[in-house]
């Protein structure tokens, strides 16, 4: 008998997951559905969970999309967020959730996160980010420290990785946050802060792969790998009041950009207005 | 719409498109399909509907999948470099059976090619352009009106059949602007697709019932949180690695389309009856062809035409049956022998089969037709 | 929210990674071979962080009454 959560929220008939032991994506994976589960009990904002469309491109990451239990579309590499487009631009009431990873949403997908984000379109997009490509083997991805070791990095790599919540607000996202998988709280709560942001929102989670990413770079097991971000990652609060000294090599987690940019779907309606001259044009049957 | 209007082939295939209850277009500019973007633009929002240009052509058609799977009918439009980008996501469309419609308008290939000038050089790509074993309906266009009809019959199969559908225009009918009186739109026959809602514990939103080939849709956002992918994957929409599962669900697939090929399939013939030789070509071409025809009948030679307006699946059949007694096969086409193969395979051992084509981006003349039917035998490739 | 609480091991789930047992503030769990399990009965405070960071969902809190 699994909890309460996953029985309501999960489709039990295809759990225990495909993940290795300790691999983050089952946290994050957790954390979505009780941001939702937590958005649908509060009274002054009950989701609907109809309206919830969880949508994943390819990868490690991407299978969630066939364990949560709502209406869910698992689509091409790097191609979630330009399906996610679509289904916003046809039902702009559904809440889409683009749930992806750090290579399918900022290497081979990383053309559609900036232009989204650009367009501030509302879509919901959470990057389960665990620094390597798991699903093939353990190649490096643009997140992938410089530096580090993977299959295809055998003398250590070469690029310069990007920060996917930095690139997010550099495309002019008005959203930009980052979790990880031991701050669980904290990151449930940014989590239900993105769904609610009515613009494009992104938050980049810090997940953790110990059976490629940290085995290649003697990062230690999935303990250590959460120690790590137990002690380097720091949530907004407590890093505001730390000294120069004291953030030295530390990363922030939280809501790291926010602007209230006009929405793309309220924009166009007014489009449809202007275009249609106040009729309510026939939708499509 | 009844009085005749001046009307360029990409803006009938808008207007065709609102006619079959198209809202909503995503594409992305390349020539020379950019007027069916641009008109799109314009009247989409006036029916309500929703424009948007994309990043490039693999969003395009990952917006339309997208749009359609949320229940509206979605169409993009593009050419050869961004059909070549479009082709993993059309595979897609195909295997989760998520119903839209694609405009090719041919210019020549390969790569940037000759960006302006005419071609079919795709014919091939619409059929095998993504990978794997997938069903194919692709419609080729030969004059405005048509282009209009055929993009309300585009979406039509594609509802009915739950599948993309490729229109391939070239670019002779895409910028060609001829007169045309568009039908009342209330005159037409538009298909939507089945749809399904909650059949209770029936959680398989791909379930065929027997001797079917097309399940019901459920749209998100209705209540019914089933899945899609583009994984294998069986009845209830969930990846399978059950060879036999995977194995089925493609043949169906593949059957809907093939054991449907009488209702997909149309073909235009003239002068056909007590033909001698038959011109066969499809889009643009037959405009020439007809030409030719016309002045080689004044001069009493027994020339007539067999056209594809279904150019995939291949009408086979109907080529057989309707060229029976013809002695000479002439495929005429803007390439270098793509639909050649097709005529070739479905011709009759006694059958000669001979070719005209063009790779330079100029357009095949009537001369140059009228030189075929009267040159000497064998393959005639014009230059 | 509130009542009293139990916590359940869903071994068949657990896949032995121990981060639920490493970062328990009571000290209350180990491994046991590759499954986690409770040292002593009484040892948890019910805090649920196991459950928060349980990749698999083998670990979590029920409320024994409605």
């Amino acid at each position: 008998m699994p909890s309460d959560l996953v029985h309501l929220f999960m489709r039990i008939d295809h759990l225990p997951h495909i993940w290795c032991p300790g691999c983050g994506n089952g946290t994050i994976m957790r954390d979505v559905a009780v941001a939702i589960q937590e958005l649908i009990d509060d009274p002054e904002i009950s989701l609907n969970r109809e309206n919830v469309v969880i949508v994943s491109g390819i990868g490690c990451s991407s299978r969630a999309a066939g364990y949560l239990d709502f209406n869910s579309i698992h689509t091409t590499h790097g191609r979630a967020i330009a399906f996610a487009s679509g289904i916003k631009l046809a039902n702009p009431k559904l809440n889409v959730i683009v749930l992806t990873g750090d290579g399918d949403c900022s290497a081979i997908g990383g053309n559609h996160l900036i232009h989204a984000a650009r367009r501030n379109l509302g879509l919901t997009v959470i990057a389960f980010n665990n620094n390597i490509y798991g699903m093939t083997g353990g190649q490096y991805s643009p997140t992938t420290p410089n530096g580090d070791r993977a299959t295809t990095a055998p003398y250590g790599n070469v690029d310069r990785p990007f920060d996917i919540a930095n690139l997010a607000t550099g495309a002019g996202a008005s959203f930009a946050a980052r979790g990880d998988v031991y701050h669980v709280r904290e990151t449930i709560d940014i989590i239900k802060e993105a769904i609610l942001h009515k613009g494009f929102s992104l938050v980049d989670v810090y997940s953790v792969c110990p059976t490629y990413y940290g085995r290649k770079n003697k990062k230690g097991d999935a303990v250590k790998m959460l120690a790590w971000q137990r002690d380097n990652l720091i949530p907004t609060a407590k890093y505001y009041h730390m000294s120069e000294n004291e953030r030295a090599g530390k990363k922030i987690i939280g809501i790291l950009s926010y602007n209230d940019y006009p929405e793309y779907t309220e924009e166009y309606a007014r489009v449809i207005e202007r275009a249609s001259g106040g009729k309510k044009g026939g939708a499509a049957k | 719409m009844s009085k005749a209007v001046l009307m360029q082939g990409n803006e009938a295939v808008v207007e065709g498109a609102i006619a079959a209850g198209a809202r909503f277009f995503a594409g992305y500019p390349i020539t020379p399909s950019t007027e069916i973007a641009e008109q799109s633009a314009l009247r989409l929002p006036q029916v309500g509907g929703t424009f948007i240009q994309m990043e490039d052509e693999l969003a395009s058609v990952a917006a339309v999948l997208g749009a359609s799977a949320a229940g509206v009918k979605a169409f993009t439009a593009t050419s050869g470099p961004g059909f070549s980008l479009m082709q993993e996501n059309i595979g897609y469309g195909m295997m989760a059976e998520i119903p839209c419609v694609i405009v090719d308008v041919q210019r020549t290939g390969p790569s940037t090619g000759l960006a302006t000038s005419p071609s079919q050089g795709d014919y091939m790509q619409a059929r095998w352009g993504t990978h794997g074993d997938h069903p194919v309906i692709a419609l080729s266009p030969s004059s405005v009106l048509e282009a209009y009809r055929l993009t309300v019959r585009a979406f039509n199969l594609s509802e009915k059949y739950r599948t993309p559908v490729i229109l391939l225009m070239d670019e002779i009918v895409g910028h060609m602007r001829e007169g045309v009186t568009l039908p009342n739109p209330n005159e037409l026959i538009i298909n939507s697709r089945k749809m399904s809602f909650h059949d209770g514990a029936n959680k398989q939103c791909y379930f065929v019932p027997e001797g079917q080939y097309v399940p019901a849709m459920k749209p998100f956002g209705r209540g019914e949180r089933y899945n899609v992918t583009g994984l294998a994957h069986d009845v209830s929409g969930f990846p399978t690695n059950d060879n036999a599962v995977a194995g089925a669900n493609i043949k169906r697939l593949l059957d809907k389309v093939e054991k449907n090929a009488d209702d997909i399939i149309r073909t235009e013939e003239i002068l056909l009856d007590d033909a001698e030789t038959a011109v066969v070509c499809f889009g643009g071409t037959k405009r020439a062809a007809m030409d030719a025809i016309a002045a080689l009948r004044e001069k009493g030679e027994k020339v007539g035409l067999f056209r594809p307006v279904t150019v995939w699946p291949f009408p086979e059949k109907q080529l057989r049956e309707k060229c029976a007694h013809v002695r000479r096969l002439l495929v005429v086409e803007h390439n270098h022998g793509q639909m050649l193969l097709q005529v070739q395979r479905a011709a009759a051992p006694a059958q000669r089969v001979d070719f005209l084509g063009r790779i330079d981006g100029t357009v095949i003349t009537p001369d140059d037709i009228i030189a075929a039917i009267e040159g000497k035998e064998g393959e005639y490739h014009a230059q | 929210m509130g009542g009293r609480k139990r916590l359940v091991i869903e071994s068949r789930w657990c896949k032995g990674c121990g981060i639920c047992a490493a970062f328990c503030p009571a000290e209350a769990l180990e491994l046991s071979g590759d499954k986690v399990r409770l040292k002593e009965e009484g040892r948890c405070v019910l805090c649920g962080m196991c459950e928060m960071r349980c990749p698999d969902y083998a670990i979590y809190l029920v409320n024994l009454e409605e």
